[in-house]
């Protein structure tokens, strides 16, 4: 009579010893090669995308920089007009693609052209005096907004059906009115009416910049009605996404193991189910991050704050490419290092993303 | 039987929906010291909020209207589980009763290290004890359990299902508790790895010397590890003898009806113990 039982050499049993691992060498870090290298493809294939439309979509606009120039400066002979055409690139015996090529090259060398409306100087320069206030103002607003609206809302989630459920319509409401008419109220109240703040501008007439107490305080009794215009209308969001993500993950079982562990409420609320729901709210920052310009604009046109977002306004009324590009290449490398940074914090904070490829 | 352990007396509990749900129905019940008891009935008859209820661990709206659940310590001590604040309770939670749990898959923190939170226990529970004897402590659980040292500095996602139900053992016995609630432990694993669960409990109850309730739907395998078993329907226990009794002199129609649910592949068949 033949055997049926299984084949193959002696074999440990498995219900003694267990089918599970009983030991574990620790491993070496993995670097993951390829999901950097993808990463890395992916940035720069998007970075490329944006310079090249970047360069296209202002030369399909009717007229040019020195248009509007001649329009504003009277008493320049057609041929100082040509003149200034060659010297910006906008000499129209070149064919559109050896501009493009010309405009690679000086992106490489980091030359970004001159700005016609602020008496030719270096665009470099000019972005480089705009961009801290913008930086400044809309960073951190957006850094309070999301911190302030991310506590609110695991607080709000972790005492579902308490009086602070009221938060919820209030800060959805103020997310539904447009900045600008915030920030216009804002202004009539607070510095018209009250004269708490004054209006607009990023710190006093006859203040000399530099870090001195006094444009330090200027700066600040400035920045404050736009920061808070800002973080006003824009805490809905936040509040609401981690309320409600906050819900989700209530009712996971780790949160009701924690419970049964006898862990203080503040250790569940804050390592165990806060600690979960903040990861949809990273992405939403990150992608946020390429709002905050177009925001921007429009705030920093209320309150006339010396930003990218008004002078790429500026820009775009003048006709000025240069400038223009310039500054909406800012806002490329803003939103793709804002990615980067947020692929990382994700990675940091998910340890499930460390390894996928995805 | 020895001494009791834990006695519940006509404990009630009540989901306050639209239409109110009586989950559990005046239950009597008593835990005697070093035993292992089984609680056993249909999906949805009360088995879970009955285990919930008792370490109060409901949420709204379930709510307990009447009964009493008196926890007798090694001590000597009477603690009535119902009267204890907030604090006390979360002093006595898994310090003398902790729990296993159902869904060993997401039982587990997922962004924290499986060290760390069997870390998080004694930081609570031991406040006393420095870094390094907690990493010991941690070290030592899940060699107790098979898992390995090693595997402390692993997240939850990077251990198949058997480990992690291990870890969860593990947690449950980090204080060294006197009763430990098991609440359909293996269920979600496949036999295999469930036969291998049971080994690992049977071992560890022998060198510790917990007591445990067993919570399943599965009653063969009551049969064969538990001294009680306890059957429940519709919210109350219709029936609570030695496994022997469930087994060979069921009393109750719904005792047999479940008895005869299950497939027999001989028509005798022993009773384990």
């Amino acid at each position: 009579m033949t055997t049926l039982s299984s084949p193959g050499p002696a074999e440990t049993d498995v219900v003694a010893d267990g089918t599970t691992a009983t030991r574990a060498t620790p491993a070496r870090a993995r670097v993951p090669w390829r999901f950097i290298g993808r990463r890395v493809a992916f940035y720069l294939f998007t970075l490329w995308a944006a310079v090249t439309i970047n360069f296209f979509v202002p030369r399909m606009m009717k007229g040019d920089a020195v248009d509007n120039y001649l329009a504003r400066n009277r008493g320049i002979s057609p041929e100082a007009a040509d003149a200034l055409r060659a010297l910006l690139g906008l000499d129209s015996d070149r064919t559109l693609w050896q501009q493009y090529v010309d405009y690679l090259g000086m992106l490489a060398r980091g030359d970004l052209g001159v700005a016609i409306t602020h008496g030719l100087q270096p665009v470099g320069q000019v972005i480089a005096g705009a961009l801290p206030w913008t930086v400044g103002l809309i960073g951190l607003a957006t850094v309070f907004s999301f911190l302030i609206g991310t506590v609110g809302g695991a607080l709000v989630g972790w005492r579902r059906g308490s009086r602070l459920d009221a938060l919820i319509p209030v800060t959805t409401f103020l997310s539904t009115v447009p900045y600008f008419w915030i920030g216009l109220m804002a202004i009539a109240v607070f510095s018209v009416a009250l004269g708490w703040f004054p209006i607009g501008k990023a710190y006093g007439i006859g203040t000399a910049p530099g870090l001195t107490l006094e444009f330090v305080g200027q700066v600040i009794r400035h920045g404050t009605l736009p920061l808070a215009t800002i973080v006003v209308a824009s805490l809905g969001g936040w509040v609401l996404g981690m309320r409600n993500m906050m819900l989700t993950v209530l009712d996971e079982d780790y949160v009701t193991v924690a419970q049964a562990k006898g862990m203080p409420n503040r250790r569940v609320l804050w390592r165990y189910a806060a600690r979960n729901a903040v990861l949809p709210q990273i992405q939403s920052f990150a992608l946020s991050i390429g709002f905050i310009v177009g925001g921007a604009i429009i705030v920093e046109q209320v309150f006339s704050y010396p930003g990218v977002g008004k002078m790429l306004l500026d820009a775009t009324n003048a006709k000025d490419y240069a400038l223009m590009q310039g500054g909406f290449l800012v806002i490329v490398l803003a939103v793709l290092i804002a990615n980067i940074l947020a692929d990382v914090a994700y990675a940091f904070l998910d340890p499930r993303t460390r390894q996928s490829e995805a | 039987m020895s001494d009791p352990l834990l006695s519940v007396r006509d404990f009630s509990v009540r989901y306050e929906t639209a239409a109110p749900v009586d989950a559990v129905r005046d239950v009597s019940l008593t835990v005697h010291r070093g035993e292992v008891l089984g609680l056993a009935g249909e999906s949805g008859c009360g088995k879970t909020t009955l285990a919930y209820g008792v370490q109060r661990l409901l949420k709204p709206p379930a709510v307990i209207p009447g009964g009493s659940v008196t926890w007798h310590d090694a001590d000597g001590s009477d603690t009535d589980l119902l009267a204890l604040d907030p604090d006390a309770l979360r002093a006595f939670r898994w310090d003398k009763v902790s729990m296993v749990f159902q869904g060993a898959m997401s039982a587990l923190n997922p962004v924290a290290t499986v060290g760390a939170q069997l870390a998080d226990v004694f930081e609570v529970h031991r406040p006393a004890m420095s870094r390094s004897a907690r990493t010991a402590a941690v070290g030592e659980l899940l060699e107790i359990v098979k898992v390995g040292a090693a595997r402390s500095r692993s997240y939850p996602h990077e251990l198949s299902g058997g480990m992690r139900q291990r870890i969860m053992i593990a947690m449950a016995l980090a204080l060294r508790p006197q009763l430990v609630v098991m609440d359909e432990p293996t269920t979600a694993l496949d036999v295999l790895v469930q036969r291998e669960i049971l080994r690992e409990i049977t071992r560890l109850r022998e060198a510790f010397g917990f007591s445990v309730v067993f919570i399943t739907h599965d009653l063969p395998l009551l049969l064969e590890i538990s001294d009680r078993i306890a059957i429940m329907r519709a919210g109350r226990i219709v029936e609570i003898d030695t496994a022997a009794n469930i087994w060979f002199r069921p009393r109750h129609d719904y005792t047999r009806t479940l008895l005869s649910s299950f497939p027999r592949l001989t028509a005798e068949r022993k009773v384990a113990r």
